[in-house]
């Protein structure tokens, strides 16, 4: 067809969730989530607050120990790895961003420093290089070269935000973690965000992991859709079949109480 | 190339007391490479619905949609998303985009998805920009300021981008004037020599008259209507 290049739709889950539960005393963090996220997919996870989203990111980014299920990673049993792969694996094919880029970046290092940083911890050692590739990376991110020494903390908060990114894409994981990432950015900075996060994952192939509660940025992000309530994910789908279709009562209610603009 | 069978559907509204509103019943279609299906009725019968349960953004409640080799009822979502990639092309009334994206870009955005080089996506988009007389000073811009048929016919350029074998057309010719809506009934012509299959939505007569080869009225399909 046209010569264009076909994608292949791969049959090998990235990454493959198994009654995923987590307590907190007698209180239900998350409870019995499955899912599986292909190659290249962008899954959003939608709920209220304290319906178990970041509760759910976490432990599947390894921040948290889950109380039961079983996460597989390119077919690798991720509970059961040690300390030492697990963090590996946080440096190299997995990446986090935080909703509050303050958590994610290093604020007293330069910006270039920010990006370098995350190069060297995966073995980077040649000073120019890594430079170069952190100059690239600004450059992606729509930060201008002549930043490349100020400290984020001169940067505003979209700035900050792109520099996470910028931090985290940097060695070229395969899975990115976000938490709310266009939390606290004014409309204007979001909409160049979404833009910016769309490119890059048709560009580089990732697969994402998105915890939000706007409706309207996984409309425009997500392929696929999961609804929490109360630690469960009561609904999951096509994200447009989700939003037009829903069938669970609480998303319904969700969807309906969106204000229009 | 599109087979409908007994194809139903409902609502639950389950914060409305948990009434059920059956929708459809027992719907069969086809539409075959090369052919424009009219969906015809009265508002409210089931048209829109039928489009979207074809894109997949509406669930079935039985029965079948088989768009090529996928049937959109029982299909998981990375199977639609694959479709809708290569496959099935939806033109809806609304544009969705995201704010700031420049309109060429929005265009051409179904190529770049299907990894054709960014220079040669671009040129294919601005092609159909200018056939469809959105004025060259626009294309950097994003559309969310246009006016509803500059809108519209960006939303039909990106709808043609990819030349799709099957193709779902929501009122294309609703709100432009007559030059445009002949340049627009043009696209459907040549799509449909090229042997796209297309199910349509069209209130305007004449347009359904020079593009329709054969129209279904699904007031058949909806249950209390039903003759």
């Amino acid at each position: 067809m046209m010569g264009l290049v076909q994608q292949v739709v791969a049959d090998v889950p990235l990454l493959a969730v198994q009654g995923l539960t987590r307590r907190y005393g007698t209180r239900i963090g998350c409870a019995d989530v499955s899912f599986d996220l292909y190659p290249g997919e962008v899954l959003g996870i939608v709920g209220e607050s304290g319906s178990g989203k970041s509760t759910l990111l976490s432990c599947l980014a390894g921040h948290q120990k889950p109380d039961l299920g079983r996460i597989a990673w390119d077919g690798r049993d991720v509970l059961a790895m040690s300390e030492t792969e697990r963090r590996r694996l946080g440096r190299t094919d997995w990446a986090y961003v935080h909703q509050n880029p303050r958590d994610g970046l290093r604020m007293g290092v330069s910006a270039g420093g920010n990006v370098g940083e995350r190069l060297m911890a995966v073995g980077a050692r040649h000073y120019g290089d890594i430079r170069g590739q952190a100059a690239d990376w600004l450059g992606r991110v729509e930060i201008a070269t002549d930043r490349i020494d100020d400290r984020p903390s001169a940067f505003s908060g979209g700035m900050q935000q792109r520099l996470q990114i910028a931090r985290n894409l940097v060695t070229g994981p395969r899975l990115v973690f976000m938490d709310e990432p266009t939390g606290g950015l004014d409309v204007s900075v979001q909409a160049r965000l979404l833009d910016l996060l769309r490119g890059l994952v048709r560009d580089l192939g990732l697969s994402v992991i998105i915890v939000t509660h706007d409706l309207a940025v996984v409309r425009l992000l997500a392929d696929r859709l999961m609804v929490m309530k109360a630690g469960r994910v009561v609904e999951q789908g096509l994200t447009d079949q989700v939003l037009d279709d829903p069938q669970h009562a609480y998303t319904q209610l969700l969807v309906s109480s969106v204000l229009q603009v | 190339m599109i087979r409908i069978e007994n194809l139903s559907k409902s609502f639950t509204l389950h914060n409305q007391g948990g009434t059920v509103i059956p929708v459809m019943a027992g719907a069969f279609l086809t539409v075959a490479p090369g052919e424009c299906v009219g969906l015809t009725g009265q508002s409210g019968s089931g048209k829109s619905t039928l489009m979207r349960m074809v894109w997949g953004n509406y669930l079935s409640a039985g029965g079948s949609i088989h768009v090529g080799s996928t049937d959109v009822a029982t299909a998981a979502p990375r199977q639609i998303i694959r479709l809708r990639r290569e496959t099935l092309g939806y033109v809806s009334q609304f544009l969705r985009v995201v704010p700031r994206v420049p309109t060429v870009d929005v265009v051409a955005e179904p190529l770049l998805a299907l990894g054709m080089p960014a220079a040669q996506a671009r040129d294919r988009a601005m092609v159909l920009l200018a056939r469809l007389n959105i004025p060259e000073r626009l294309w950097s811009l994003s559309p969310t300021t246009f006016s509803g048929g500059e809108q519209q016919r960006v939303n039909i350029a990106r709808g043609f981008a990819h030349p799709c074998p099957a193709l779902l057309l929501d009122e294309p010719t609703a709100s432009l004037d007559a030059a445009n809506r002949e340049v627009v009934l043009t696209l459907i012509l040549e799509a449909k020599a090229r042997g796209t299959a297309i199910l349509g939505i069209f209130h305007d007569e004449g347009a359904r008259a020079q593009v329709c080869d054969r129209l279904v009225d699904v007031t058949a399909f909806t249950p209390g209507l039903a003759a």
